[in-house]
């Protein structure tokens, strides 16, 4: 225990001098400087409720220019990449790791510790930065967020900051198989890539294949192709943080995934609670979670039995 | 009494796909020497101690220090020793001191103590005036010494040194051996210190163990090994004369010191054990022989070592 803090304390000193942060945090402060400036000039078009006027702050999205969400669900990752792509393998290269390891300290200490260091900067660059998209979209529109509003910004953050963790921890299990720091992020990056851009691609062909459809395809097929579409969709963690944070943020989200007209008249179209909000959301929330875990677990299990090699 | 060795191996093998690298190894070395433990690269020395340090498994065979099992308690192990890897490293953003009081705390010590062990441990390699500078800005040799300080920290009973001469300078290594001579001394610590270059090594060492192939081909105090290495002395003294008689060869045996006489027409090859020069001639012409030429020649730890990386 003592170790792990010891290790915990020095890498998040290491992490907030360290030039890499710098470069992040202004990238994140950049993304939400202009989410305020989105959310002025188009939250008055798009208000058409009055409820929730707060929280639209960070779901706005002018014409052409992405919300506050959407840059959290690009940068996010980068963050947790920048984090943890050189964890142990640079540590290995220089010649540290070995010091380190005869320190009468347990292994897991080292692990532990960097990935729960890593976490807590991710989570204080997170609040920072929705506190201050808070602070200055407070003075700007005047209207204060109600408390279900303040709930639904910290269970964001909470999920933002689970999906922060995921990226770090794959980062970091790339820095334990890979020798080379280039190597381990380059592949990190093109995880993250994939996940972008080709899980869409990827996701319409898996649909495609199993559930073929034409111009002659009835609504039962169209409708199935969509839901493996999605179904596909999901198992990229981007795809579930997306879905969890929009049913979080924006309360009128009632389901995710297709629902047929005939369902739909039946819904209201009043914003759901929180609680419920949150049921929906529960899934893809633990679903996410999951996947930090296992990332951590492969590297942990992998980083212990790990030979110290002489070469 | 065998708990009492502070650092023992028995039968200690490594094997990395069905390569032997250390073989049946059996290490002995008592509390307080200097243990030089030689060998060409690649014979296993590093993978010895990390296995002693309980950082790599043994295939079989058990490794201890101080009785300590280094496989099933490697943090009590972690806990006297100190180690300073071949490629030793520092983290070069943070100055020395931050460097030092890092490794400090994770030994778990208090704040107070952190500060005085570290301010010590500086002082001990000379390193105090460059506390606050990056390790960046370090030099080869004293990065080394902040390695010594960096284990200095913890006070270990054992502590086990890679090739702490290698890449520095001639006047570094001279400091270098002198430093680690001197801190075994005051501080009372085992040291086993490994080393492909001998004669930088056989100023220290008590003892000397030299590994080939994962294996100890010789051990023992220097003198010995040479006897060991030659089955005589450690130094030669070649006699030419006019004229050799079997009288002659028997009265140089009796000389005090030889250890063996090879005669080869008029050339004989005595051994012994110290320069007796004077007691040879003596003899010869008491024994009224013809004395031609003589040289000497005295086996330093290198042709020893020669002697076994021709046969490894």
């Amino acid at each position: 225990m003592q170790g792990m803090i010891t290790v915990f304390w020095k890498e998040l000193a290491d992490n907030f001098s360290s030039k890499r942060f710098i470069i992040l945090f202004a990238l994140v402060l950049l993304a939400g400087v202009f989410a305020i400036y989105v959310a002025a000039e188009y939250i008055r078009e798009v208000e058409v409720e009055t409820q929730f006027v707060f929280l639209k702050l960070y779901t706005t999205s002018g014409e052409a220019l992405p919300s506050f969400l959407t840059f959290i669900v690009f940068f996010v990752p980068i963050v947790g990449i920048a984090l943890g792509f050189d964890a142990i393998n640079s540590e290995k290269n220089s010649g540290t790791l070995s010091r380190l390891l005869s320190q009468p300290i347990f292994r897991d200490a080292v692990i532990n510790g960097k990935f729960l260091a890593g976490v807590v900067t991710i989570a204080i660059m997170l609040v920072s930065i929705v506190m201050l998209v808070a602070g200055v979209g407070l003075w700007m529109i005047g209207v204060p967020p109600s408390s279900e509003e303040v709930l639904r910004l910290m269970a964001f953050l909470v999920v933002s900051i689970v999906y922060g963790a995921f990226w770090l921890g794959l980062a970091m299990l790339f820095s334990i198989f890979f020798q080379r720091v280039a190597t381990s992020a380059l592949a990190s990056i093109a995880v993250w890539i994939f996940f972008i851009f080709f899980m869409l691609m990827l996701a319409g062909l898996i649909a495609n294949m199993l559930v073929p459809v034409d111009q002659q395809s009835g609504q039962q097929e169209l409708l199935r192709n969509a839901e493996v579409n999605l179904m596909a969709m999901r198992m990229s963690p981007i795809t579930l943080f997306q879905e969890a944070v929009i049913t979080l943020l924006v309360p009128g989200v009632r389901a995710l995934g297709f629902v047929t007209e005939t369902v739909a008249a039946w819904m209201l179209p009043n914003p759901l609670s929180l609680g419920q909000s949150l049921l929906v959301a529960w899934p893809h929330l633990v679903s996410l979670l999951a996947l930090t875990v296992v990332c951590f677990a492969i590297s942990y299990i992998r980083f212990m039995r790990e030979e110290i090699r002489s070469t | 009494m065998t708990s009492q060795l502070a650092v023992e191996t028995v039968d200690l093998t490594k094997t990395y796909d069905n390569t032997t690298v250390v073989d049946r190894l059996n290490l002995h070395i008592e509390e307080g020497e200097v243990f030089g433990f030689l060998g060409p690269n690649g014979a296993g020395k590093t993978t010895t101690i990390l296995m002693l340090l309980g950082l790599t498994e043994p295939t079989s065979g058990v490794a201890s220090i101080f009785g300590y099992n280094s496989t099933r308690e490697p943090l009590k192990v972690k806990r006297i020793s100190g180690y300073v890897p071949e490629r030793v490293g520092f983290y070069e953003d943070l100055t020395a001191h931050h460097n030092l009081t890092y490794i400090a705390r994770l030994n778990g010590l208090s704040e107070e103590m952190v500060m005085k062990r570290v301010s010590e441990s500086l002082d001990v390699v000379g390193l105090s005036e460059v506390a606050g500078q990056r390790v960046q800005e370090f030099s080869r040799g004293m990065k080394q010494r902040l390695a010594i300080a960096d284990i200095l920290i913890k006070t270990p009973r054992v502590a086990f040194l890679d090739e702490p001469t290698s890449g520095i300078d001639p006047e570094g290594v001279k400091e270098m051996l002198d430093l680690i001579a001197r801190i075994a001394r005051e501080q009372k610590m085992t040291v086993i210190l490994s080393s492909h270059q001998l004669h930088q090594v056989q100023q220290i060492c008590n003892r000397v163990g030299i590994l080939v192939k994962g294996q100890m081909v010789v051990e023992g105090p220097l003198d010995q090994l040479g006897r060991d290495a030659f089955g005589g002395g450690r130094f030669r003294v070649e006699v030419q004369l006019a004229e050799t008689t079997s009288a002659l060869v028997d009265c140089i045996k009796r000389i005090d010191g030889v250890v063996g006489v090879e005669r080869s027409g008029d050339l004989l090859v005595i051994s012994c054990l110290e320069d007796i020069r004077p007691q040879i001639a003596k003899a010869i012409v008491d024994n009224g022989g013809l004395l031609t030429q003589m040289k000497i020649q005295s086996y330093a730890l290198e042709d020893i070592y020669m002697k076994y990386f021709t046969e490894g």
